[in-house]
């Protein structure tokens, strides 16, 4: 084949052009493989509330349950443990929670709605580990005689105090995630529901680490 | 026999392929210790691949049956003790083979032109390799694995943006469940062995192109013989193949030492923390991972808020050298502005992203490497004392990283870990400067 009189102008446009829709095609086709690895219809579905009986919870005790595939904290504070919230201020990062990480109607330093039992994700907003607890203030938490009494995320460092307020200078970026919940009645709490007549789950600031805040109303 | 092979030589190029890779591929003929590593890691892979199948004929990727299953390999499995054990201390040795294979590299510029490319396709396969250890760590679903992967999946959410879509959709759920071992068992068992395969294809293809580096750092391709042979070099097959075979048999001494008296390793090839089932409303008090990621976790952790003035200065620092090495005023304007963007958002946004960008910087830094060294030597032999301490330095801060990777994150631990990570970067980021003005010695014209 003789390539005297070889357009090199248009063959070099024909072949950008060949290249162009094959990339378009590559991309098409990979579509659905990308895709396929969302979350899927089931794993969207699934994380009904759960209902948790507090009547048995002593003051100073936690309660762990299960909800959406997380570990979800009820702690019974006594008196004691609530007296040390508000002066902490100078130690927090975050005392007053304005970066929200909780529900509207939870407020105030307990980051409560009844301030003797705090609701939350026991998981830390740095990476995801499950805090340890460290609810005995002083020494014998092995944090320091100064310890005020908390939650210590083995993983990385981070401190946070007894209504899940973090640290400064931790890795943690946040404070704990507090779960829509409401009461039933005195005894009975039920996690993943927003209170009858409350407000509606406002979206978190941030979407804290491996938690899902969107769906907050089911 | 030998019409078979004219018959076979006429379709393939099967003596063509022997005689260049193997029988008339030319290797310095000053080999030394530190030589025996990359024909390890083959063997390892090899290792790890046939264990593996064997092991994937027992195993259930499923969250309710996999921790059973991996126990009913160790009991009623005939052999799958052995198996498993061949494998999981297989994952360790191939760490601590590719460690001391990129240690040759560091010791002997074999990062330098013109194995650039052979440098570059080893770094690519030491990221394939964690992916490859990290997926397959979370497959006996023990409780190490699933905390572990919860972590490390977690990372990506630091991103801005596009960071918790990404995280859910590694996860394929909005936690760590059935979906991500699932996929994990796919990815871990077909997809990235294919491409680490391939990968160590093309890293030997780009080796015997250019030829193997040794410890003169002297290209022996400078000195060829009449017959057109270099004069420093001898054929791979029989010297180096009889020379690996040695190396071979010593390796399989320790690796079979650990497989029959100490496969745990007191706890670091297989983590005590592993041998419960996954809780996922539990954390093990002390989240580790295996100890060849501890030196990458430890810089990641050693990123707090009042870390970041001391990286801040270091940033400053390396760009202020930059900017005064650079011509043209646009570019000393680039990397300063560039920089001062970088500082701002060290104090503006949160720690944890920090603490991810180094951890990744760690492993991207590798990439340049073959561009950093400066020094007109490739050797050790012949590079002067400044290189030989920071190399020295770097080295114990890299082990020191991977232990306090295995401690809590607090007081002395944290200290040594921000130093350490601080010292890792300084290895790196301050080579151009300190290898061109070290004090070399001659290299001498042939190997010693």
């Amino acid at each position: 084949m003789s390539t005297d009189g070889v357009d090199k102008q248009r063959r070099r446009f024909l072949i950008g052009l060949t290249s162009g829709v094959g990339a378009v095609g590559v991309a098409f086709a990979a579509t659905p493989f990308v895709l396929s690895m969302l979350p899927s219809a089931r794993a969207r579905a699934a994380g009904a509330p759960v209902e948790v009986d507090i009547s048995k919870l002593e003051p100073g005790q936690l309660l762990t349950v299960e909800w959406r595939g997380k570990p979800v904290w009820v702690l019974r504070r006594t008196p004691a443990m609530l007296a040390t919230l508000p002066k902490l201020a100078g130690d927090l990062a975050d005392p007053n929670s304005e970066n929200a990480q909780q529900p509207p109607y939870v407020k105030g330093v307990e980051r409560a709605i009844q301030p003797e039992y705090f609701v939350a994700i026991g998981l830390c907003t740095h990476l995801g580990c499950s805090p340890e607890q460290k609810l005995e203030a002083g020494k014998a938490s092995g944090l320091g005689d100064d310890w005020p009494g908390g939650f210590f995320c083995p993983c990385h460092g981070s401190k946070f105090d007894l209504a899940g307020r973090v640290w400064k200078n931790v890795p943690a970026p946040t404070n704990l995630v507090i779960p829509p919940h409401a009461y039933l009645s005195d005894t009975q709490i039920i996690i993943g529901k927003d209170p009858e007549g409350g407000q509606k789950t406002a979206q978190a600031g941030h979407r804290p680490t491996g938690v899902q805040t969107d769906g907050g109303n089911a | 026999m030998e019409k078979l092979l004219e018959w076979v030589d006429a379709r393939f190029p099967l003596t063509k392929v022997w005689k260049e890779h193997l029988a008339e591929y030319y290797a310095p003929k000053n080999f030394n210790f530190w030589y025996y590593f990359g024909s390890l890691a083959m063997l390892v892979l090899v290792i790890q691949i046939v264990t593996g199948i064997f092991l994937t004929m027992h195993y259930k990727p499923d969250v309710n049956l996999a921790f059973a299953s991996v126990e009913y390999i160790m009991r009623d499995v005939p052999w799958g003790w052995l198996i498993r054990y061949m494998h999981s201390t297989g994952a360790s040795a191939f760490f601590i083979v590719v460690y001391l294979h990129m240690f040759r590299a560091l010791l002997y510029g074999s990062h330098r032109g013109p194995r650039e490319l052979v440098w570059i396709l080893g770094a690519v396969i030491f990221v394939a390799l964690m992916a490859e250890a990290f997926m397959g760590y979370l497959l006996p679903w023990g409780n190490m694995s699933y905390w572990g992967a919860q972590v490390i999946i977690n990372l990506f959410d630091a991103i801005p943006f596009v960071g918790p879509a990404l995280s859910e959709w590694i996860r394929g759920d909005f936690v760590v469940s059935d979906a991500t071992l699932n996929r994990f068992f796919a990815f871990h068992v077909i997809a990235v062995p294919l491409v680490l395969v391939m990968l160590v294809f093309l890293h030997i293809v780009a080796l015997h192109k250019v030829g193997s580096n040794n410890p003169d750092g002297i290209e022996i391709k400078a000195h060829k013989g009449p017959d057109g042979k270099p004069l420093d070099g001898i054929p791979f097959h029989p010297y180096y193949t009889v020379k690996d075979i040695v190396g071979v048999v010593v390796f399989l001494m320790l690796y079979a030492a650990v497989i029959f008296w100490a496969p745990e390793m007191g706890g670091w090839f297989l983590e005590h923390d592993n041998f419960v089932p996954a809780n996922i409303l539990q954390t093990p008090p002390e989240i580790v991972p295996l100890w060849y990621f501890t030196p990458f976790y430890s810089i990641l952790r050693a990123c707090t808020s009042d870390y970041m003035i001391y990286l801040a200065i270091f940033l400053a620092v390396i760009a202020s050298l930059t900017a005064v090495r650079l011509r043209g005023l646009l570019a000393k304007g680039a990397v300063l502005g560039g920089t001062a963007l970088v500082i701002v958002g060290l104090f503006t946004l949160e720690a944890k992203l920090w603490g991810v960008v180094a951890m990744g910087a760690s492993i991207v830094i590798l990439f340049f490497l073959p561009w950093l060294d400066q020094s007109p030597v490739k050797s050790i032999r012949y590079k002067g004392p400044i290189y030989k301490t920071a190399l020295a330095v770097f080295a114990v801060a890299f082990v020191v990283l991977g232990y306090v990777g295995t401690k809590p994150p607090e007081g002395l631990y944290k200290a040594l870990a921000q130093i350490g990570t601080i010292l890792y970067f300084a290895f790196f980021a301050f080579m151009p400067w300190y290898t061109r003005i070290d004090r070399t010695k001659p290299v001498p014209e042939r190997v010693t």
